[in-house]
């Protein structure tokens, strides 16, 4: 890349045999192209910006950001500041707490506090909300009076002080205890980290996934590799005929793929029938809807992305190399190794890369053939994005999930390099 | 000018479309045979009778797509059918309108809406229910091997009953039946799984079926694992085991013992631009004849004055004659530790048997 392109960076005044107006002339002129230029990808930009990385943004601030609480009961937060963390909260900060629950009754709202600090301290949901329902009716002047014994009248779990330490935790605008969460750590009443009581499997989920991913990144390889050698080294026509067989099942739906491996794997399915028949097993083996049947079916799905790479690159690579390493005496196994396979490494890193990926953040072939143990970290995802409606704690997982590919990617770029890339 | 001739063929278009926007009305539903009879006696019949559009749509339940709309504040649903496990969290949280009680019509025999209607149906003030339905249990006459189950106990007994057991893959109605099984009586269930002791009773009882569970993610894989010999015993909603038996013929059964009986019901999702709509629909598709046309997919009909057009023949399959050995599945106790016992849940899944 020699040719001197418009952007290049020289200073044009600099350039002998020009006059002074003629090299201003020619800077304007450069200025005005660069700017049209700049002008042509200002919609791709705009494009990039509001569909990746404002979502990405958004997903980021999500997951360390729970206002909720904060803006709910300002009131209660502000009292509960001066406590000190043993024994029940005074009288001052129940009844505050008492006014705050009657007005978010009135608007609402009180299922929203609930299922922010049930989420701390599981089974507080349904006090808030029994407590705000009841004291709903109550007038303005009894509750500022009287709030404390009515909060504890409601409910005794006002009493426990697990739960007053609850809402002073959940109470930050800002926190991290969504990404603690998703490593399966907290923090303790005295602020320390340590590894979380109740369920622990995000960081056994994140390792599953990563083994997982790695499998079919190795098994996409063994069998796209020859596949990708045998297209680009046949005749033209069988070339291309063998080229469709690799594209159709890309242009398949991936239910309709998904589906097809469950009709294949199922107890009395295709395989099973198969090989009860002709006796090479007695009882049906089970295949479907375990770890086997996710790495089977995501092998298969993501072989395209393999393959694609790898021939384009193969197709590439002059026969005349090879020929040349056998006639200079090599014998054919070390000339391939030696030769051909070295030009071949920036479509396998390609093809790798691609496959790993796509298949860290894979969901419906898992959620659909995976049963128990073919769960990986997206299920989960999806778990606390549709049922649990743990939005923060998707958004910590995802950012997360994030990260660690970013990491590899950097492991990868430091031991391969990524100008080592090549999709085409 | 040929952009500015397509800006006003847009404006033009945007302008005719919004009066044709508002006449419709979308309701959302989960679809299946119990969307087509829904189809049938509620959205088809509102369409003759109102001269309003209905585009009807299926969903998989959950608030997610619901807290989605209401809080960018951009309404697509105005109508929806949620199960009361997620109508409590819902409502609470300021995401369906008040349904006022006194808009709700009078069954066909006179009584008024309040006392035709079941308790059950109207304890919330966001939602009308639609249908009983109930989870249950079913097995194949065919196959069966070791007798024929009738209990829930049955269903965790491997050694009488040998083969796989399919479940839904969520905590729900699950550790119920874990703890039933283990001797817990229906009325402590949920007393029980709220401490940490009867929490961990529950996945004891699991864990001496782990190695015999097959596990599925939507209710229509249920009858399909039971015809293609996936399993043995399958978890379901009672509708579908109902309609593969009378519409297929497969040779099913259904065990009531231990059934886990909820209600759907109308809620209309807040902030609609079509609210008036919305509850002139739910008062028309919550009346005696549509409801009663719910026992097609054997779910039991909201409103007495429904209950009494059933047809006989049919009594026995419906969630409402089988309450008496049934367990209503507690919203209140789902919204408090569905997300806790969903995580251990998952933890639990996730260990090596």
């Amino acid at each position: 890349m020699t040719a001197t392109t418009f952007d290049d960076a020289r200073p044009v005044s600099a350039s002998p045999g020009l006059t002074r107006e003629e090299a201003g002339f020619a800077r304007r002129e450069l200025n005005r192209r660069r700017l049209r230029a700049f002008a042509l990808v200002i919609p791709l930009l705009v494009f990039i910006s509001f569909a990746f990385f404002a979502p990405i943004a958004t997903m980021l601030h999500r997951s360390v950001y729970n206002p909720t609480v904060v803006q709910l009961i300002p009131d209660t937060l502000a009292k509960l500041q001066s406590w000190d963390g043993e024994g029940r909260p005074d009288d001052s900060v129940l009844t505050a707490m008492a006014v705050d629950l009657k007005r978010l009754a009135n608007n609402r709202t009180s299922g929203k506090l609930g299922e922010a600090l049930n989420r701390g301290l599981p089974g507080t949901s349904s006090a808030v909300k029994a407590t705000a329902r009841k004291l709903r009716q109550v007038d303005d002047a009894t509750l500022a009076a009287d709030g404390a014994a009515l909060l504890l009248g409601a409910n005794d779990k006002w009493a426990s002080v697990e739960l007053w330490r609850n809402v002073r935790k959940t109470g930050r605008t800002y926190s991290d205890r969504y990404f603690l969460t998703a490593l399966d750590l907290e923090r303790n009443a005295e602020g320390d980290v340590q590894t979380r009581e109740a369920a622990q499997i995000y960081v056994q989920l994140y390792t599953k996934t990563m083994r997982i991913a790695l499998i079919i990144t190795i098994l996409t390889m063994l069998l796209g590799y020859p596949l990708a050698f045998v297209l680009a080294n046949a005749p033209a026509r069988t070339a291309s005929l063998l080229m469709v067989m690799v594209l159709l099942p890309f242009w398949t739906s991936l239910l309709v793929r998904t589906t097809a491996w469950i009709a294949l794997l199922q107890t009395n399915g295709v395989i099973n029938s198969v090989l009860m028949g002709v006796g090479v097993i007695g009882e049906p083996l089970e295949m479907l809807f375990t770890e086997f049947a996710t790495i089977v079916a995501m092998t298969h799905i993501l072989l395209p992305f393999m393959v694609l790479p790898l021939y384009s690159v193969m197709k590439g690579i002059d026969r005349s190399y090879m020929r040349a390493a056998l006639s200079l005496g090599s014998s054919p196994i070390p000339a391939f190794i030696r030769i051909y396979f070295p030009m071949t490494v920036p479509g396998l890193s390609a093809g790798a890369l691609l496959v790993f990926i796509i298949s860290v953040g894979y969901y419906i072939t898992p959620a659909l053939v995976g049963g128990t143990d073919g769960q990986m970290i997206s299920n989960i995802i999806a778990f606390h994005m549709q049922q649990s409606n743990n939005w923060e704690l998707a958004a910590a997982l995802g950012a997360l999930l994030l990260v660690l590919i970013i990491a590899l990617y950097w492991i990868y770029d430091l031991l391969v390099g990524a100008d080592n890339i090549k999709l085409a | 000018m040929r952009i500015g001739g397509i800006l006003t063929s847009a404006v033009a278009l945007a302008i005719m479309a919004s009066p044709l926007a508002a006449q419709e009305l979308t309701v959302v539903s989960f679809g299946g045979a119990y969307g087509a009879a829904q189809k049938k006696y509620m959205i088809d019949p509102y369409m003759a009778a109102s001269g309003n559009k209905v585009l009807f749509e299926d969903y998989s339940g959950g608030i997610a797509e619901i807290k989605a709309q209401v809080e960018a504040n951009n309404i697509q649903w105005d109508v929806v059918d949620i199960e009361v496990i997620d109508l409590e969290r819902a409502c609470s949280e300021g995401l369906l309108e008040v349904i006022p009680r006194d808009i709700l019509p009078p069954g066909d025999d006179g009584v008024a809406a309040i006392d035709d209607f079941f308790p059950e149906a109207l304890a919330n003030e966001c939602g009308v229910g639609v249908i009983f339905w109930a989870v249950i249990y079913a097995y194949n006459s065919e196959t069966i091997q070791g007798g024929t189950p009738s209990t829930i106990a049955d269903f965790f007994d491997t050694a009488t009953f040998p083969g796989k057991r399919a479940m839904r893959k969520r905590a729900q109605v699950n550790l119920e039946w874990a703890l039933i099984a283990d001797g817990v009586a229906r009325e402590d269930v949920y007393k029980v799984l709220a401490t940490d002791e009867g929490q961990a009773q529950a996945f004891a009882k699991l864990d001496t079926i782990k190695d015999d569970l097959v596990w599925y993610d939507s209710w229509s894989q249920a009858p399909q694992l039971l015809n293609d010999g996936g399993a043995v015993m399958v978890q379901s909603a009672n509708g579908r085991i109902f309609g593969a038996i009378k519409d297929d013929g497969r040779p099913f059964e259904m065990v009531w013992d231990g059934n886990v009986f909820d209600l759907d019901v109308w809620a209309a999702v807040k902030g609609t631009p079509n609210k008036e709509m919305a509850f002139d629909f739910i008062k028309f598709a919550t009346g005696t004849v549509p409801l009663a046309g719910m026992q097609d997919v054997a779910y039991g009909p909201t409103r007495r004055s429904g209950a009494a057009l059933v047809d006989p023949a049919v009594i026995k399959d419906l969630p409402n004659a089988n309450i008496e050995v049934g367990l209503k599945a507690d919203g209140i106790f789902w919204a408090d530790f569905g997300e806790s016992l969903g995580e251990k849940f998952n933890e639990w899944l996730l260990k090596q048997g």
